[in-house]
């Protein structure tokens, strides 16, 4: 970066930034987005992303649909959202500008690529002419780079083909904004020479990368760059990671700490096929993933490995959980382990596949026929995943039930900073199979009874097949308390309906109780679930730094709810519960526990930004 | 397997002690003696083995066997068996289903299963009618079958099983009914010896909501001229003396001729191990009713890659390349750093 001639300016050192890259979908975005991330944490600051994208793969090319955006907000503090309004917006197209200039906050800087506002996709975007020859754009500061003809320019002394050199200039524009906000060279540059194979493409994108990265510097269209100083993160080693990713490696170390192959039975289905990709690449830790035909082989499968003695696991979206509804029940009553993850997305049908949602709570809850109580977890942070997967695969193994994990489409693509865990201090969650008869007969011989719980779990013995004497049948027939024997009668259904209900209602004295962060003496509480928990946090803290008292829980387990709960919940006069979703929650813990509590409702594909909810919380408090 | 113990069984030892409750009659009967009888002449153990199936009338089977055994949902059966055989190579794994179960609401998982050629013994039992729900036409019922729910006769075309099994690449298929104990037997002990997927389509008589359903064929009285028993290496040939056979014509097609207007020479050799199913789909659609001859036996029987061995073989491989996982190593695949 010496070759050039330097501006001598410093850089202006800022708190946080929220740079918001979009584009078409062919254009690169989420890769532009996905490499300023990683820049961004090995340079040590905390972050949060939200990546979104159309459920098209090439929707028309430079039309609204096809705006494919990446947002990341970088902070030189402990942060918990991507940002409520992007400061930066990097539009590639007109349709890009289209899509996301509502979301850019007033006076925020807008760098267009221009040579994409020509007349053909000005008029894809549906503008009737040009934003940057009018004054509609006053509101910002707008700087017109010619991205794509400057990126020809750099590449073309390497004999890169004009059309080919079009493909890089997403790198121009990270060279951008990385010379904009002073993130190191050297690891975006070693990660092109790792990534591409061919030479010629490697070339190409570094040299669009840097001729942006010395754009920035030699002219003036920027007065001068910024820094975001590293964030005072705990010591320790750290990774940046998606939530789909933490889910997967949860899963495997959830195989690992119980002593299980982990076996995955999945049909593809954004936003969760990661999770499947992911899996399938670490075989040698014993996992097996099946691609099944369909959701109910996958759920089928998994029940099948259960019984056979491996970890079960399937995961899939709203759709797929319907289809598994029958399977899930099965497995309730079988009541062998299995895990089932949920990545919610936009219903009902297909939706907003690659939006997000928290639409699924009560599908998870009660989406089953007769009484079939299972344990439910949610996830709250994309590294939070890798922790949830642990404890519903915990909760799994030593109840023999199926728990349902919920994530969702935003904490399964979006990343944070990931504190590494020690691998000693993850909970052993081994289990042992039945190895011994344990029923005397009338007749005095030795028998076993495949229902004969555990008096303090409810749990029954988990014989796998192989295990000599043990052999028996199980089915979704009634059965007969203890021997499993299939059973009718009206006394003994009454029996298993409850023991199975009390099996998952003990699960309560397994987790940890309800704890309240912020003011305990306030007079509102904040009470969420799920990916909720950054912007709830960060709306806590700002109202309590704008000096307004106020406290908030944040539920992982949603069935059986700490045991606490209702006794913490009542201490408010104020029980307000944002949700993506039209107040599922909300409902539930009203009926549960007689509190008056309220719903803020969201249900757009999109996060709440923290800024909403302190409007929300405010027009209820104040 | 040398180092193993296979324990020597009696039949008593594969039956439970659970009262069976099909209705009098019922073929069922006849087919779980079949399996009772030949288990213990096949050399494998109680513990080691699995029946899983649907829903209907003869997926209770699991309940009679002194097995491991699960008793599913409705046409699942195939998924939840290729589960525990690709977790568990080892075991051996039977799937019992019927024409509603397998053909209709688990016709997908019946194909895929077929497809991956997972080492799985099917019995399918072939009622042609649903009898559990007391009685509803299935996907095997012939055209205008007067049921329950088809009054005025049924307007849909049925399933043949063995075309179904054969179109999904099944690498074992055959038939067999559930009056000749010993062909069934010789039948499930050659399927259960087959490395994959092994499809078997048993002529079964429901006596309450479908009786007779094959006595054109199966019966005693009917069975010399009617029942096409195929021998692998053998011509094709039936009725009092052969005096019947089966000529390939030169469209490809099957027909039914006396052999002596033909000549020995004309008359079809059965191959089980031919690849091209091509002449088993032909003998499949042989009959095409329930009072034509109808062939019997194994119409295929060819090794195939099978799906369990391969899903271990690969993460034995992992294994071997990468040794074992290393959850630390994993956790810092992605790249890390450090804040003091």
């Amino acid at each position: 970066m010496t070759d050039t001639v330097k501006r001598l300016v410093e850089p202006e050192s800022i708190h946080h930034v929220v740079i918001r890259f979009a584009g078409d979908s062919g254009d690169g975005m989420q890769l532009t987005g996905d490499r300023f991330t990683s820049a961004s944490a090995l340079f040590g600051n905390d972050l949060s992303t939200l990546p979104e994208f159309p459920a098209e793969i090439r929707a028309p090319a430079g039309t609204v649909n096809g705006v494919s955006s990446f947002q990341v907000r970088i902070a030189d503090s402990d942060i918990t959202t991507p940002g409520d309004a992007p400061t930066v917006l990097v539009a590639m197209n007109p349709a890009a500008l289209r899509a996301d200039l509502d979301r850019l906050e007033k006076g925020g800087l807008l760098i267009v690529n221009s040579d994409a506002f020509t007349e053909r996709d000005l008029a894809k975007a549906g503008y009737k002419e040009n934003p940057l020859l009018n004054d509609s754009l006053r509101a910002y500061r707008v700087v017109e780079v010619p991205m794509t003809s400057l990126t020809k320019e750099a590449t073309a002394p390497l004999g890169v083909k004009s059309r080919d050199a079009e493909r890089s200039k997403n790198f121009f524009a990270l060279g951008l904004v990385s010379w904009l906000y002073t993130r190191p060279v050297e690891t975006t540059t070693s990660w092109i020479t790792e990534r591409f194979k061919d030479p010629l493409v490697r070339a190409a994108n570094e040299a669009a990368f840097k001729a942006g990265y010395h754009f920035g510097e030699t002219t003036e269209l920027i007065d001068h760059p910024f820094k975001v100083p590293p964030a005072p993160l705990r010591a320790g080693e750290y990774t940046n990671v998606t939530g789909n990713t933490a889910l997967a490696w949860g899963v495997i170390a959830a195989g690992q700490l119980a002593k299980l192959p982990v076996f995955l039975g999945s049909y593809p289905i954004t936003p969760a096929s990661d999770i499947l990709h992911e899996l399938a690449k670490h075989k040698h830790f014993g996992v097996r993933t099946v691609q099944a035909e369909d959701e109910i082989a996958a759920v089928g499968l998994a029940l099948g490995s259960a019984f056979a003695g491996h970890l079960g696991v399937t995961a899939t979206s709203g759709p797929g959980m319907a289809l598994k509804s029958e399977t899930i029940s099965l497995a309730i009553s079988l009541e062998l382990p299995l895990l089932v993850i949920d990545i919610q997305r936009g219903g009902p049908s297909t939706g907003l596949p690659t939006k997000t949602d928290a639409g699924d709570l009560q599908l998870a809850l009660y989406g089953r026929h007769g009484e079939s109580p299972l344990p439910v977890i949610a996830a709250y942070s994309p590294s939070h995943c890798f922790y949830a997967a642990i404890e519903a695969v915990r909760i799994a193994l030593k109840y023999r039930t199926p728990v349902i994990l919920l994530s969702d489409g935003y904490l399964a693509n979006g990343s944070e900073p990931w504190l590494l865990p020690n691998i000693e201090d993850l909970p052993d969650i081994s289990v042992q199979f039945a190895t011994e008869l344990n029923h005397i007969a009338e007749d005095g011989s030795e028998e076993f009874w495949p229902y004969l719980r555990d008096p303090q779990t409810l749990a029954r013995p988990w014989a796998i097949p192989g295990t000599p004497k043990l052999m028996h049948r199980i089915g979704g027939i009634e059965k007969e308390d203890g021997s499993g024997n299939i059973n009718y009668t009206p006394q003994n259904h009454q029996l298993m309906v409850n023991l199975r209900a009390a099996k998952i209602a003990g699960i309560a004295n397994d987790i940890p109780l309800a704890t309240i962060s912020g003011d305990e003496d306030a007079t509102t509480c904040v009470l969420g679930w799920g990916s909720t928990w950054g912007a709830i946090t960060e709306a806590v803290m700002r109202l309590r730094a704008e000096g307004t008292k106020v406290a908030s829980v944040h539920l992982m387990h949603l069935n059986p709810f700490p045991k606490n709960l209702g006794e913490v919940l009542k201490r408010f006069e104020n029980v307000l519960v944002p949700e993506l979703n039209s107040g599922q929650l909300c409902r539930l813990v009203r009926a549960e526990y007689l509190v008056d509590a309220h719903s803020i409702s969201k249900i757009q594909g999109i996060p709440f930004t923290a800024g909403e909810l302190v409007a929300a919380i405010k027009q209820r408090i104040l | 397997m040398s180092d193993t113990i296979v324990p020597l069984t009696t039949k008593k030892d594969w039956a439970s002690d659970q009262e069976v409750r099909w209705c009098p009659g019922c073929g069922d009967y006849g087919v779980l003696q079949a399996v009772l009888q030949l288990m213990p002449e096949l050399g494998v153990s109680p513990a080691n083995t699995v029946f899983v199936s649907g829903i209907g009338c003869s997926s209770r089977f699991p309940y009679y066997m002194n097995t491991y055994g699960v008793h599913s949902i409705h046409g699942r059966a195939p998924a939840i068996a290729t589960g525990v055989k690709t977790a568990r190579p080892d075991l051996d794994v039977w799937v019992i289903t019927g024409d509603g179960d397998a053909l209709s609401i688990g016709g997908n998982h019946l194909i895929h299963m077929l497809r991956r050629n997972v080492d799985v013994t099917m019995l399918l039992f072939n009622n042609r009618i649903y009898g559990l729900t007391k009685g509803q036409y299935s996907p095997t019922s012939e055209l205008g079958k007067v049921t329950k729910s088809t009054p005025l006769g049924s307007v849909d075309p049925p399933f043949n099983p063995l075309a179904v099994a054969l179109g999904a690449g099944a690498s074992f298929v055959a038939r067999t009914h559930d009056l000749d104990r010993k062909h069934m037997t010789e039948v499930f002990r050659a399927a259960h010896g087959h490395r994959g997927a092994s499809f078997v389509e048993i002529f079964q008589n429901c006596n309450v909501f479908n009786d007779g359903a094959f006595k054109d064929i199966v019966s005693r009285e009917q069975r010399g001229e009617m029942l096409i028993d195929l021998k692998h290496g053998e011509p094709v040939r039936f009725g009092a003396d052969g005096h019947l056979g089966v000529m390939a014509t030169k469209d490809g097609s099957l027909q039914i001729v006396e052999v002596a207007d033909v000549g020995e020479d004309a008359i079809l050799v059965h191959d089980k191990h031919r690849q091209n199913p091509g002449l088993a789909f032909a003998l499949a659609g042989l009959s095409h009713d329930d009072h034509s001859p109808t062939p019997f036996g194994i119409f295929r029987q060819v090794e195939s890659h099978e799906y369990s061995s391969a899903v271990s073989v690969q993460v034995a491989h992992a294994y071997e390349r990468n040794g074992p996982g290393d959850l630390g190593a994993l956790l810092r695949s992605n790249g890390t750093w450090t804040v003091k």
